[in-house]
């Protein structure tokens, strides 16, 4: 195994990790707008990282900037659809949440 | 070499297996489009793996392509028409 493999193996592997954190975050979080703010930024890093280290192990041929592209793709478009979704959960009315004891919190 | 990304194509998949959760209960319509962009995201980089494992990268990375821009456009085509909806007491 070269240091080329190895270097492409931790980056990979990073980007799975921060992929896990977004899922889990996605499911333990107590409402939708932090549910957003998990899957959109975590996801997106996962995703980018997980492409970089593919990147990294195909070398300098045309399938790797192919790769390259749908990086530069999902890095854009990600965020994008998240807050478009987000958008429309406000002007829908969707409350925040709050703390049970919280002075302002009235929705539990 | 190859046995890693085998690997890395099982925990894929468990991961993808998560946020199915989510879209199961998700107490509103916004927690379910949420999952499904979250399952289409981390889909693309499944395709991408298997296409490495299998090795043959140059017929996998155009259906990346093509499954990253139609889940883009389903996550914007759904959030425009939300946008239409009114709030009718409980969303």
């Amino acid at each position: 195994m070269t240091f080329q493999f190895l270097v492409a193996n931790v980056v990979v592997t990073a980007g799975a990790f921060f992929l896990l954190v977004g899922s889990i975050g996605l499911v333990r979080l107590p409402d939708f707008y932090t549910r957003a703010h998990a899957t959109g930024k975590s996801d997106t890093l996962g995703v980018i990282l997980v492409t970089l280290g593919l990147v990294i192990h195909e070398g300098l041929t045309l399938n790797s900037a192919k790769i390259a592209l749908i990086l530069a793709f999902v890095g854009l478009t990600n965020p994008t659809a998240t807050h478009a979704l987000t958008r429309a959960a406000i002007r829908f009315g969707l409350k925040p949440w709050f703390r049970k004891d919280d002075a302002e919190g009235k929705e539990g | 070499m190859d046995k890693y990304f085998v690997y890395l194509g099982v925990l894929l998949t468990v991961i993808i297996l998560i946020p199915l959760y989510r879209i199961v209960r998700g107490p509103t319509l916004f927690d379910r489009m949420l999952g499904a962009g979250a399952v289409g995201t981390k889909t693309m980089v499944l395709i991408l793996t298997i296409g490495f494992i299998f090795d043959r990268v140059d017929m996998f990375i155009d259906i990346t392509l093509a499954y990253a821009v139609l889940n883009f456009i389903g996550t914007i085509a759904i959030a425009k028409y939300l946008l239409t909806l009114k709030s009718r007491g409980k969303p």
